[in-house]
């Protein structure tokens, strides 16, 4: 496959993924500030989203007051907002488009449906939808996207490394939102959880789809350390980071068992197979997410100088 | 309803339906309007569902490649086979006349030194490639795939209108017309004898492997497209897919040691046969418009060496003149010793002073062209002018009368189609894909062009044509 081609196919799933999660950040600060006591922490809470922006500025420079319907129609519709949901799907339809021949007509369908519906979509529409209707369609969309790629794609190198470009952007996203939540949410690390913050816990947990989880593999009441635990190291919740990191090596193991991003990702790999989250909290939950963004990042430039010519 | 002294596809010129559209004919007076309407609707979503879409080039769009879909009208355009067989072998057999006039010209020039095509019209033409004499080709064939458009005036009378020799597009068209029809009216095609035309990329791939360089064994063959952004881009990517090849830009593609090389995720891998869908001018910097960012510098050394076959080769766009339009049935009698099947259409060169004063004088009855004009862009179309529109051509002429041609308005024949739920004529023109590799065939479909506006004559899609499936019938 063209190097040009695998890149884009790499970039294309990146962005469906980051789409859903982006989805699932402003669902759950949604659901939380439903749950908000005071008007200062619900500033707080819709600020956070904010700090995914490369240059969050201009959203003060269009909006007066973080609200929720600002952080909405910022984060979700707005199309000169780059880290928008809006431009991320139009960022996957455009690599998709440069490399359709590559593609499954389900594939590529369900991307240029995607597309052409969520331009359709403005913020009095959104509203007439209910925000939580309007995210369940995003995850849809984005469950009907790799369902198309999982269950119509040849396994060759589209295939590969369109799953690559998913577990790469899903590591990246699960670690970063819960850097961001865990700052939101620690003041109750060390105390016994309090009602409301069970609630938030609870939110959060949702959404990475974990609730459910928690109760099977816990069934104790929710605690942020068992929390962390099964978002950063359990290998069996398919968006831990865990989780994430095994795809990958698997992934790249399979394309090129020697390479350096393929050392890279077994590094870290098993780095985390040993780790306890204990001794992770006691140095600081952050501290390690700041330095499992960096590597992944770090990998995601070493597989594009290995396969795809990004010099 | 139908303007005078045309010829109707289905209901010829006295309103009597036409043996090829009996079976359609029947079926439509039992289809509602309203659900023909809806079908028409319908298809307008699996198109933009699919991505058919056409990027427009032109003054108003602002360079970002604008996606539009290209109409699409349900009701289908239907040849006899009898019908057919005329246009096939006509097509065919002018597309052999122009691959031994291509390798002519570039090798001994035998018809100009016997006085048959006036030498200075072929070697002062831009579109004559200097760089192309003397390379010899694989079977000695320089249009790999060709589009001739041809126009029908009455029952039996087929003119070509233009023989696209250097990268023809729409075939993507023909293909998805078709699988769009067969999805909206199945029922239709249970009845009626339609020739499949779904073979065409499997086509495609024997003639572009045929075309190989001497000696190469299971060529690999790729598709050149200058970009998403292109208007034809779908096509391309479209066709790459079909044949199961790589689709590559120029920044894919690597010369190194005199062959041509693309650049893999396992590193680079060689490559034998190009279909490129870029013009000559900007295949190569090296050789070529050196500010052409699409090409593959050093691409033309390799081709000359025999180190990689481009299809079309360098140097078709002679072919496609428009000058040198007028001379097609002179090379079908030289080289073929054959009769033209299909006739040319009456044209008047601006550089002859005769032919000059008659044309300034009758401006409002002609057709002008630009001779290197293409997409229906450059042209006068004589009666739907404006005084204004006259004056302005009449001084383009006379400042440059060797860029132009004329031609009588011919009376293109008009199809039903649906207008605003309301089934109207409009005019149509027909345009089969002929391939050159082992042999010259021709698949028994074509993209049927339709001018949606009513009376006009200009069907070209940058211009707001639609297409139309064509049918032909096996019996």
């Amino acid at each position: 496959m063209l190097g040009r081609t695998a890149n884009n196919v790499y970039w294309m799933a990146r962005y469906v993924e980051r789409a859903e999660n982006l989805a699932r950040l402003l669902a759950s600060t949604y659901h939380m500030s439903l749950l908000a006591p005071g008007a200062g922490v619900d500033v707080k809470n819709w600020e956070a989203p904010l700090s995914l922006c490369a240059d969050p500025s201009v959203f003060y420079d269009r909006h007066e007051e973080v609200s929720a319907a600002n952080v909405l129609k910022f984060m979700a519709l707005d199309p000169d907002n780059p880290s928008s949901i809006r431009s991320s799907i139009r960022f996957a339809r455009d690599n998709a488009h440069a490399t359709r021949n590559e593609l499954t007509t389900e594939v590529w369908e369900a991307i240029n449906q995607t597309f052409f519906e969520l331009e359709t979509i403005n913020y009095p529409k959104m509203l007439d939808l209910g925000y939580q209707e309007y995210f369940d369609w995003v995850k849809e969309r984005s469950h009907l996207f790799r369902g198309a790629v999982f269950g119509t794609m040849r396994r060759g190198e589209a295939f590969t490394f369109s799953r690559l470009g998913t577990f790469i952007e899903r590591a990246d996203n699960t670690s970063r939102f819960l850097h961001l939540k865990w700052a939101l949410l620690t003041p109750s690390v060390s105390k016994p959880v309090a009602a409301e913050d069970y609630y938030r816990w609870g939110a959060l947990l949702r959404a990475f789809s974990a609730f459910k989880a928690y109760r099977e593999v816990y069934s104790v009441i929710i605690e942020p350390r068992r929390v962390a635990e099964l978002l950063v190291l359990r290998r069996d919740m398919p968006r831990s980071l865990f989780a994430c990191t095994g795809e990958q090596l698997a992934i790249l193991t399979n394309l090129r068992s020697n390479a350096a991003c393929t050392l890279q990702a077994a590094q870290t790999f098993n780095r985390m197979e040993v780790s306890r989250i204990d001794s992770i909290l006691r140095s600081g939950l952050p501290r390690f997410l700041n330095d499992f963004i960096r590597r992944n990042s770090e990998l995601n430039d070493m597989i594009g100088r290995e396969f795809m010519l990004v010099q | 309803m139908q303007p005078e002294g045309f010829f109707d596809e289905m209901h010829g010129f006295d309103g009597a339906v036409q043996n090829a559209y009996r079976g359609y004919a029947e079926w439509l007076t039992g289809m509602p309007l309203n659900r023909l309407a809806e079908k028409h609707q319908h298809a307008d979503a699996l198109f933009r569902r699919l991505g058919i879409t056409f990027a427009i080039n032109d003054e108003n769009s602002d360079g970002n490649g604008t996606e539009r879909l290209i109409p699409f009208d349900v009701i289908p355009r239907i040849l006899g086979a009898d019908e057919w067989s005329v246009v096939a072998n006509g097509a065919c057999q002018r597309v052999r006349a122009i691959n031994a006039f291509l390798h002519d010209i570039y090798h001994e020039q035998e018809i100009l030194k016997a006085g048959r095509i006036p030498a200075s019209l072929v070697l002062n033409n831009p579109a004559f490639r200097p760089e192309a004499l003397g390379l010899d080709l694989p079977g000695g064939t320089y249009v790999h795939v060709a589009g001739i458009d041809v126009v029908r005036v009455g029952p039996g009378e087929f003119h070509v209108l233009e023989d696209n020799a250097r990268v023809p597009s729409g075939v993507s068209y023909m293909l998805e017309n078709r699988a769009t029809m067969m999805r909206l009216f199945p029922e239709l095609f249970v009845k009626q004898p339609v020739a499949p035309v779904s073979h065409y990329p499997e086509l495609l791939l024997r003639t572009l492997k045929a075309s190989a360089p001497a000696g190469v064994r299971d060529p690999s063959v790729v598709v050149l497209t200058p970009g998403h952004l292109n208007s034809a881009y779908f096509e391309h990517a479209f066709l790459a897919r079909e044949m199961g090849v790589e689709l590559v830009e120029g920044l894919d593609l690597v010369v190194d040691d005199d062959l041509v090389f693309m650049r893999t995720t396992e590193g680079l891998k060689r490559v034998d046969v190009i279909y490129r869908r870029i013009d000559d001018d900007f295949i190569d910097p090296l050789a070529f418009r050196a500010d052409s960012y699409l090409g593959v510098p050093g691409l033309l050394a390799v081709a000359r060496n025999g180190g990689v076959a481009l299809a079309n080769a360098i140097g078709t766009g002679i072919a496609d003149d428009k000058a040198i339009y007028v001379y097609v049935p002179d090379m079908i009698d030289f080289y073929l010793g054959e009769k033209p099947i299909l006739k040319n259409v009456p044209t008047y060169s601006l550089r002859d002073a005769d032919d000059r004063a008659y044309v300034l004088d009758h401006l409002e009855e002609l057709v002008v062209k630009e001779v290197a004009g293409a997409g229906g862009y450059g042209m006068l179309v004589g009666p739907a002018s404006t005084a204004e529109q006259r004056q302005e051509f009449r001084a383009k002429i006379l400042a440059n009368p060797n860029s132009f041609i004329a031609q009588p308005t011919l009376k293109l024949s008009t199809c039903p189609t649906l207008v605003q739920n309301e089934i109207q004529p409009r005019h149509v023109d027909l345009r089969p894909y002929v391939l050159t590799g082992e042999t010259t065939v021709v698949v028994p479909g074509a993209l049927t062009r339709v001018a949606l506006r009513k009376g006009s004559l200009v069907v070209n899609s940058s211009q707001g044509g639609g297409t139309k499936d064509t049918w032909v019938l096996e019996r």
